[in-house]
């Protein structure tokens, strides 16, 4: 009986379930559906507490949970990858990894439009959180080279949704949507060629933040993939000092290859996998973890440089270590991925500073620049954006995020909610200004509310009469 | 939803003037704005606690009527009190009484254990429900130390303790299994209004302490805590003990 979920009351098959950081699991009812009909009987199954679809469970929080209700998992959901080799469009099923999308599709020729910074997400949850990546400069999210989306509603009803046709409120509501408007079941992608499986990279150390966020900007100019690393472990005058590189796939002649062989997927591999073993603390420390940054800021050539890396170290450099979210022992960890408006840019360098102030350790970040999105809930507007890992047993982590949230919300910035697993109902509303226009199209395709998820409930995404009011009534 | 931080948005308490109670509901991790429900028989009392509490740093407040003694509708004060779920729900409600009385007046001493156990029952068997259905929580019930081995001294509200102690652990076995957290406290000799007019006895402690303990078991896999801890062993011992001894020990 893999395939249905239990009706709530029989408890027996309830299963805990926790995001990415490993915080906060809750109990659900576990469905593994491999066809559209078996998906209809774990939808219809559903208790007072609704369904959410849960893909690689790489979303850092709670957002693919559903404390005491139904969740789909769609790892069954994986038939379809069609690719129509002339447009370069696909039909992809939604429990396909992206890794496994790009095994298919990169021999011929073809790569992803739009890739984050692991392989291991789901296409469905791809969408459900409109992701960005390296190039979101220039190309913009996940969503902006999907074509269309095939749905199943809270009611049970088959849509196929498409970015500019009739359905195109219903699609940019699902679009980093959260899962809330219903299971994807497919997408049509409009992938990218490409000649090679590498990229051309330039890497180019930066002194400290301010030079990051500058060389960033330079590099945004001309080049189709970028990002920062930067060291916010390292105190005084290098703080924020990093890594800054410019990628661009590979042209065949630069590799020394004729096309086809260039087109060769390079091998995928796992150098290690952090077993399951019950750490109370976890293996990470903040002066262990300085002296990796340090050790890796100098490894990386003084003056620019270009180099050529197979696809997969490229735009995944985490996925090596399998697991690596478990480092941080049981308690766990977050990330706290936010994104400020440009007229905001002179706050980023206060924001970090006030954290570090607070003793907050931050094990690693990410900088990155960003623009806008159609999606009324999509994460990306134009700004800054900056993603830092922390452990959660950390002393006074709570006040000292709140702080920052209420200081990223003053300046008209957002928090990601694919990675939030704390903060504050009410600062949803301000920080997601179009989050109404959001709840009225998601009503429409799901009136009796049965796609409910604990990141809702925790934010009151979907609007309930019994739902959390934080601060509002107060 | 509790969160990443292990920090609660709503908390229920059941004995809602209890000096336990408003211990551990100030001193669990707590979003801003998280929001309470007070229950019990003094409503203007537990309306200054609620402006109390406002100025603290919580959000929303309600008060509800519930009295132990008097049949109430018990569907309907869990249906109203779980007009928003609740992260933790604590039933600190109890009546320590006179031993001397309730020992020679029957209906003193079924007061006793309509407070401390009879008039808890439909309540609890309604929050356990609330609670299987969503999936999440913590239920703490405050039982005693008295309730582990009868004494002259307060046997009537030990054996109701016991009662309601030996509810609390079936219900555990009934629900944990869909991720709720039932936790039995069992201090000893707590220094509050209850037991003011008593001479503190050994290992006696604060609520604030009964808090600590309460927070530091939440969302683990504690199901039973005395507090302080090392009562755990001292009862092992005491009940361990032969009667003819046991009777022997001071009050
Ligand atoms: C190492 C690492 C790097 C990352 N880098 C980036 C990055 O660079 N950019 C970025 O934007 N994000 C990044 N992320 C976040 C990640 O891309 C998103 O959280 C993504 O949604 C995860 O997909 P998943 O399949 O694991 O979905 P899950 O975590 O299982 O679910 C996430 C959400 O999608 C919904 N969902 C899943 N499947 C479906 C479906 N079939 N239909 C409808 N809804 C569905 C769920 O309900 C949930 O709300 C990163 C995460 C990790 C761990
Ligand atoms: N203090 C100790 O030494 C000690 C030791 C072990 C266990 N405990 C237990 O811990 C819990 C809290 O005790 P405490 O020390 O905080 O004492 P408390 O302040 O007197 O709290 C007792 C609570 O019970 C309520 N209550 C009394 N009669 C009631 C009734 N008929 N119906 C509903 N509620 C009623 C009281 O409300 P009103 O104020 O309105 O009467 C009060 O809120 C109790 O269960 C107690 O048995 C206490």
């Amino acid at each position: 009986m893999r395939n249905t979920a239990r009706p709530p009351g029989d408890g027996a098959h309830r299963q805990a379930l926790t995001g990415w950081g490993r915080t906060a699991p809750t109990r659900a009812f576990v469905a593994h559906p491999a066809e559209t009909a078996e998906l209809a009987i774990a939808m219809n199954d559903h208790g007072p507490r609704g369904v959410i679809p849960r893909g690689l469970g790489r979303s850092y929080g709670d957002a693919a949970q559903n404390a005491g209700g139904n969740v789909v998992c769609t790892d069954r959901l994986v038939g379809r990858c069609e690719l129509d080799p002339v447009s370069g469009r696909a039909w992809v099923s939604a429990g396909i990894s992206l890794g496994k999308v790009i095994d298919q599709v990169l021999p011929r020729g073809w790569f992803p439009a739009v890739v984050p910074g692991t392989q291991y997400v789901s296409i469905g949850g791809a969408i459900a959180s409109d992701v960005h990546g390296k190039n979101h400069h220039r190309d913009g999210s996940f969503c902006g080279h999907v074509t269309a989306i095939e749905l199943v509603t809270g009611l049970g009803t088959q849509l196929t949704l498409t970015s500019n046709g009739t359905e195109s409120e219903a699609f940019w509501a699902t679009a980093g949507g959260m899962g809330l408007t219903g299971v994807i079941t497919a997408a049509q992608l409009q992938l990218r060629p490409v000649q090679t499986a590498h990229v051309r990279v330039e890497t180019t150390r930066t002194n400290d933040l301010a030079d990051s966020m500058d060389v960033l900007n330079e590099a945004d100019a001309t080049a189709q993939y970028t990002v920062a690393w930067v060291d916010l472990l390292r105190r005084g005058r290098g703080r924020g000092r990093g890594i800054v590189t410019a990628g661009a796939h590979a042209l065949p002649e630069e590799l020394g290859a004729t096309s086809e062989a260039g087109l060769k997927v390079p091998p995928n591999r796992r150098l290690a996998s952090v077993p399951s073993v019950p750490m109370r603390a976890g293996v990470l420390h903040p002066k262990a973890m300085a002296l990796f940054n340090d050790v890796y800021f100098r490894r990386a050539p003084a003056r620019p440089t270009t180099t050529f890396a197979p696809i997969w170290g490229y735009f995944f450099p985490l996925d090596v270590v399998g697991h690596w979210n478990r480092l941080y022992g049981r308690a766990g960890m977050l990330q706290y991925q936010f994104v400020i408006p440009d007229h905001a840019t002179d706050q980023l360098i206060p924001m970090v500073d006030r954290l570090m102030a607070d003793g907050i350790p931050i094990y690693l970040a990410v900088l990155k620049r960003l623009r806008d999105v159609p999606g009324p809930l999509g994460f990306p507007i134009s700004g800054w954006t900056l993603a830092i890992d922390i452990p959660v047993a950390v002393t006074n982590l709570g006040p000292a995020l709140d702080r920052l949230d209420a200081h990223v919300a003053e300046c008209g910035g957002r928090i990601y909610l694919a990675k939030d697993s704390r903060m504050r109902a009410d600062l949803v509303p301000v920080m997601y200004p179009r989050l109404d226009e959001w709840r009225a199209v998601r009503d429409r395709l799901d009136p009796e509310k049965v796609m409910q998820s604990d990141l809702d409930r925790r934010l009151s995404l979907v609007a309930r009469s019994s739902g959390y009011k934080g601060l509002l009534n107060a | 939803m509790r969160d990443a931080l292990g920090r609660i948005q709503s908390v229920l308490l059941i004995g809602g003037s209890s000096e336990i109670g408003l211990a551990i509901v100030r001193g669990l991790p707590r979003i801003d704005g998280a929001s309470v429900c007070l229950a019990g028989p003094d409503r203007p009392e537990m309306e200054q606690i609620a402006t109390a509490l406002g100025t603290e740093g919580f959000g929303a407040v309600r008060v509800l009527d519930f009295d132990a003694c008097a049949p109430t509708d018990p569907k309907g004060f869990v249906a109203n009190a779980f007009a928003t779920e609740h992260d933790v729900v604590i039933v600190a409600t109890g009546y320590l009484g006179d031993q001397a009385t309730a020992s020679q007046d029957p209906d003193m001493a079924l007061r006793l254990i309509d407070i401390n156990f009879r008039g808890l029952v439909p309540a609890l068997v309604e929050i356990g429900q609330r609670l299987k259905t969503q999936g999440h929580g913590t239920l703490v019930v405050m039982s005693t130390v008295a309730g582990e081995r009868p004494r002259v001294a307060n046997y009537t509200y030990g054996a109701a303790k016991a009662g309601l102690d030996a509810f609390t652990r079936g219900l555990a076995a009934s629900i944990d299994h869909a991720g709720v957290q039932v936790l039995v406290v069992r201090p000893g000799f707590v220094r509050t209004r209850m037991t003011a007019h008593l001479a503190p006895v050994p290992f006696s402690t604060s609520p604030d302490k009964v808090a600590e303990a309460v927070t530091a078991a939440l969302g683990g896999a504690s199901k039973t805590i005395w507090v302080p801890g090392i009562l755990r062993w001292v009862m092992r011992l005491l009940r361990a003990l032969p009667e003819s001894i046991f009777r022997r020990l001071p009050a």
